[in-house]
């Protein structure tokens, strides 16, 4: 190790000489690649094996991360590796990649960093990056190519030595009722600008009870035009300039990528650094943050998404494996009773046997499994060796290396079972729990991964939406508990974790399971009743994204009762307002009656101008529209004819109604979610 | 050895990447048999059967090969070339070696001398004359007796020619005499790959007439060449495109088409039907040509096969000989096809609401398939135009038979089995 870093210090040296802007350009791309996530999601499994070495699909995860870096053309690849580090070190020396021809990898290692943060400190000190360089992390599959991107990010730089970073994000919509992504990461907003494509605004841990989000009215004084998004993900690839590293050095408190760097870099205007967006289209990128994403990542692969780091491609190493009809992936020398069946969408690995009668589908089957007779195997991940006695039913769990499943040996849905882990005879493991030799760490001190204080804090809100999640899991709950002690059936081996971080009622939200149909239909009715209680409109941000204004959101801060009445006042003026749209009233009797309502609801001018300026809007966004342009005249148009409507109120009022007033000519106000 | 090695690696990293680093199967053809070439030049060959440590060497590297990206099937095919190419030199040394002894009967200094006094057609004659009694008679050797010397035995009528100049006199020699003779007819071998192109586009007067009608589907640069061939000949014509989803290959020859100053219409895959009535002659180009004669092509290429012989247009397939493939399509739909990345089809993102596996039974309900391949049986096609002329589909076996060897398909079936 020492030598290596000698020499990687000794080549930077040498590079430093020569570094005029020309020699930049033409330097190769380098990577650093954290070989560790620094959250406990993958607990109990990253106790015993680093997150980056888990299988998916068969294949380690750390293998399409470096398989991804070098066809996009990174020349150098610096993997930092923390927790596990030994392991990761060992597998990477005994893989293919030490020795590839115009790729080099090399490892760092250390063992008491605790963040991303202090990972990328660290690097900075080694002085090895020189040069603009990709930033991710070893749980990311992605296919696309850098070099669009790159050389944007380039040409910014050039123009504005500010521009510090270049963040790959991708569509995908989230769902409206669970307000989290496809992936299982909360719902993420965004503002950008559409023309520079500089990100603005970045929270992943909005306030879904409220439905609202607050912007900086700054940010709409300051832009000529935003636009709002909750349809985007972040695909953790990022493109940096050597800044960022020294940002990270100069700012000591700044731990993790998002939460802290980001919105710092975002919300500090001193120094002035800037952050863009690159958007990817047919490419494919995501990172694996829990086990839902683990999940929808692999299917992603076994659909081919991520062609050509499939299954029957050989891309680093990994077994040959046959695709046949069905979007089945066999590997050689499997034994399979004539009576197995199985289904579409299935990876078996090497020398696996399947016994008669037995169904699977939808799953993936490391190499060496034995799996008896009449086993009935859901939507799960089976890693390597693993042994499963007939008559066990499996649905939706992942299985580590070495499990031994006892016969007739039942896993609920979203059951983990970590290493070696034996599960007695007809013992029922109850849905969501998590199972290991290794009893539960009571302190969170282990070196190996940090959770952070806040991490839990925009999850726990959430939990009082759905009262009633509570209650159909109690019962898992008594179970879990007594199950504390080690009691896995006769024969059994390993504990079940109680599930106690981050509240249970959460575990359906990251699981390996799909989210239960009474679970969704409680939610959507949480949600519908919500959306009664406020407006029809505003609360369900998923559903309209409607920009709110300040005026708006200040709302939020009144007790109910007078939410009621401003609620139904704003129809009231809403109905005024498109009655005076359809029936051509003059303005003044407009005023006339709108300040009726006022008097009668007993509210500000700038209630009025509020609610006034809210139907404008929506009746801009109800005007049938093709294009975003048209939709922006549209509301100009709008605007401008009712101008002295609105012009009424913001007399009196102060001036930041005004600000969003005067400058709505210009905002372009884009509904995000335009059905 | 390290040197080739490396190649070898490269090469094995650029195949497994799947058409990001090379492509098109003639960039393949030709990348294989460079490399086999360096690969045999490195190679040192004991004093006794040289010719089976090079087979036992290429062998080796052609599984690898073989195995790194089974969907081109250029690789295999080449690296069976080189094969059979290294059989036929060893026969006609051994052959010439005989026929030698009996010519002269003096003595083996005088043997030596005579032989490179001689013509070379004597030593050519003599291999040609070995050749078919030692190996299964092809058409071309029954029937013809003048093509002999043009079409296959061209690599070894090299191997007389090369024969006859060097000035072998002992028998160590013979081995560096062998490994020559191969590197020489797989530079050859190179040659013809390189310019198959225009040996196919020579023949294209002959086929396109007058104010003729020819539609295409995709790209391919075979027949693109064959197109330009053409209109160079002051033959006009108009050309219908049909774009090839997914990947719109069509607009690009389209382009290029109207680059060149030919009259062309751009039509979608599914009109081809439509339009087929108002065509001569549908030219395309291929992936592979099964032993059987059938061809494993772009996909889109079934259905325009089928509307051409609905109403009995000329399906005309052009191929170089690099794409012939000794093998049976025994179920070319999963053995041969390869199915790419959907997002060719659709935008992941408009989508990405239908692919949400986090709630109902977990499984998705969209599928897409994107396979990249159609195959096209013998009998729907009427002529192929390979850069050795134009042959029937029932015919292919015998070109076949003509460029490999019966042992290597044995070999190369092995090898890929025991992947």
């Amino acid at each position: 190790m020492g030598a290596q870093k000698k020499r990687a210090a000794a080549a930077t040296a040498a590079a430093r000489v020569s570094e005029d802007p020309d020699d930049l350009a033409r330097q190769p791309l380098q990577a650093i690649l954290l070989a560790d996530s620094f959250t406990t999601k993958f607990r109990p499994i990253t106790l015993e094996r680093p997150k980056v070495l888990l299988p998916l699909v068969n294949v380690p995860m750390i293998n399409y991360t470096l398989a991804w870096l070098e066809a996009a053309g990174v020349a150098e690849v610096f993997v930092f590796c923390c927790a596990h580090s030994k392991q990761v070190i060992d597998y990477l020396e005994n893989s293919e990649w030490f020795s590839q021809p115009n790729f080099t990898v090399k490892t760092i290692e250390s063992h008491n960093i605790i963040s991303a943060g202090d990972a990328l400190r660290l690097i900075y000190e080694q002085n090895v990056i020189h040069g603009d360089f990709v930033l991710i992390s070893g749980d990311t599959v992605s296919n696309m190519l850098l070099t669009q991107a790159l050389q944007e990010h380039k040409e910014r730089k050039k123009k504005d030595n500010n521009a510090v970073m270049t963040m790959i994000i991708k569509k995908s919509k989230p769902s409206p009722i669970t307000h989290q992504s496809r992936l299982g990461t909360d719902e993420l907003f965004m503002a950008i600008d559409p023309n520079t494509k500089q990100l603005l605004y970045y929270e992943d841990k909005a306030d879904h009870s409220k439905g609202t989000i607050c912007l900086d009215k700054m940010l709409l004084a300051e832009n000529p035009s935003i636009s709002l998004h909750n349809d985007k993900q972040d695909c953790y690839i990022d493109i940096c300039s050597p800044e960022v590293l020294s940002l990270f050095t100069d700012n000591f408190d700044y731990q993790h990528l998002r939460r802290h760097f980001v919105k710092g870099l975002l919300l500090d205007d001193i120094m002035g650094y800037k952050i863009f967006t690159h958007e990817i289209h047919s490419s494919y990128a995501a990172r694996i943050d829990n086990y839902r994403s683990y999940d929808i990542v692999s299917k992603d692969i076994i659909q081919r998404w991520t062609y050509p780091y499939v299954p029957d491609v050989k891309f680093c190493g990994n077994r040959a494996t046959k695709l046949e009809r069905r979007g089945m992936y066999r590997a050689s020398e499997i034994e399979q009773s004539r009576s197995a069946q199985v289904g579409s969408f299935t990876v078996i690995g090497c020398g696996t046997k399947i016994g008669s009668n037995s169904k699977i589908s939808d799953s993936v089957i490391g190499e060496g499994c034995t799996i008896g007779s009449n086993v009935l195997i859901e939507g799960s991940y089976l890693w390597d060796n693993v042994i499963i006695e007939d008559g066990c039913e499996l649905r939706h769990v992942i299985v580590c290396d070495g499990v031994i499943m006892k016969a007739g040996a039942v896993l609920k849905p979203g059951v983990v079972l970590s290493f070696k882990v034996v599960i007695g005879e007809r013992f029922v493991v109850p849905a969501y729990s998590k199972v290991s030799l290794l009893q539960q760490p009571t302190v969170h001190d282990s070196d190996e991964e940090l959770e952070y204080a806040d991490n839990s804090s925009g999850t726990v809100e959430f939990s009082s939406i759905q009262g009633t999640a509570d209650q159909s899991n109690g019962e898992m709950t008594s179970e879990s508990s007594e199950a504390h002690k080690p009691k896995l059936g006769t024969g059994g081996v390993g504990y079940i974790w109680s599930i106690c971080e981050g509240g249970q009622e959460e575990e359906w939200r990251h699981s390996v399971a799909p989210i239960p149909e009474d679970k969704l239909a409680e939610l959507s009715e949480a949600m519908d009743d919500d959306q009664e209680l406020v407006t029809q409109d505003r609360t369900a941000l998923s559903t309209s994204g409607e920009l709110i204004s300040d005026s708006n959101a200040s709302e939020g801060d009144d007790n109910e009762d007078s939410k009621d009445d401003s609620v139904y006042f704003e129809k009231e003026v809403e109905a005024t307002f498109l009655r005076a749209v359809e029936e051509n009233v003059k303005v003044d009797h407009v005023i006339l009656e709108v300040n009726s309502l006022r008097l009668s609801y007993n509210m500000t001018s700038a209630d009025c101008a509020g609610a006034v300026f809210y139907s404008m809007m929506k009746l801009a966004v109800k005007t049938p529209h093709s294009s975003a342009s048209e939709l922006q005249q549209n509301t100009a148009n709008i605007i401008t004819t009712w101008q002295k409507l609105l012009k009424s109120y913001l007399l009196e009022i102060d001036e930041e109604v005004c600000t969003i007033d005067l400058d709505s000519n210009y905002i372009c106000i884009f509904s995000l979610l335009v059905n | 050895m390290p040197d080739t090695q490396a190649l070898v690696n490269d090469f094995l990293n650029k195949l497994k990447k799947r058409g990001s680093k090379i492509e098109g199967s003639q960039a393949t053809a030709r990348q294989t048999a460079e490399l086999l070439r360096s690969v045999i030049s490195q190679q040192r060959v004991p004093y006794t059967n040289q010719a089976g440590a090079l087979i036992d060497a290429v062998k080796a590297i052609g599984e690898q090969l073989i195995a790194a990206n089974p969907v081109e099937l250029a690789v295999g095919n080449i690296v069976r070339r080189v094969l059979h190419i290294i059989r036929e030199e060893d026969l006609s040394l051994t052959t010439a070696a005989i026929g030698g002894l009996n010519l002269s009967a003096v003595s083996d200094d005088e043997n030596d001398d005579d032989r490179d006094g001689d013509s070379t057609l004597s030593a050519a004659a003599v291999a040609a004359a070995a050749r078919s009694t030692l190996r299964p008679p092809s058409l071309q050797t029954l029937l013809e007796d003048t093509p002999v010397s043009a079409a296959v035995p061209q690599t070894s009528s090299s191997g007389g020619d090369s024969e006859g100049k060097s000035k072998s006199a002992d028998k160590s020699s013979r081995s560096r005499k062998l490994k020559h003779d191969v590197i020489e007819a797989v530079n050859e071998l190179i040659q013809d790959i390189v310019t198959c192109h225009e040996q196919i586009a020579e023949q294209a007067v002959e086929h396109i007439h007058q104010n003729e009608v020819i539609l295409t589907l995709g790209s391919s640069r075979t027949v693109l060449e064959f197109l330009f061939a053409a209109k160079e000949k002051k033959r006009s014509f108009r050309v219908f495109v049909a774009e090839g989803a997914p990947r719109y290959q069509g607009h690009l020859l389209a382009k290029e088409l109207v680059a060149r100053g030919l009259q062309t219409t751009l039509i979608t895959d599914s009109a081809v039907f439509a339009m087929i009535s108002r065509v001569n002659m549908v030219i395309v180009g291929a992936h592979a040509v099964m032993a059987n004669g059938g061809v494993i092509a772009p996909v889109g290429m079934n259905l325009v096969a089928l509307a051409a012989q609905k109403h009995a247009v000329p399906f005309v397939v052009l191929a170089g000989s690099h794409k012939l493939c000794p093998l049976y399509p025994h179920n070319p739909e999963v053995l041969l096809n390869e199915l790419r990345s959907p997002s060719e089809l659709l935008d992941f993102g408009e989508f990405s609401d239908c692919m949400d596996f986090g709630s109902g039974s977990g499984s998705p309900l969209l599928h897409v398939v994107n396979p990249a391949f159609d195959y096209v049986p013998p009998k729907l096609v009427s002529l192929f135009i390979t850069d050795a002329g134009g042959h029937n589909p029932s015919y292919m076996y015998r070109l076949i038979a003509d460029y490999y060897s019966a042992d290597d398909l044995v070999v190369q079936r092995r090898a890929t089995a025991g992947n």
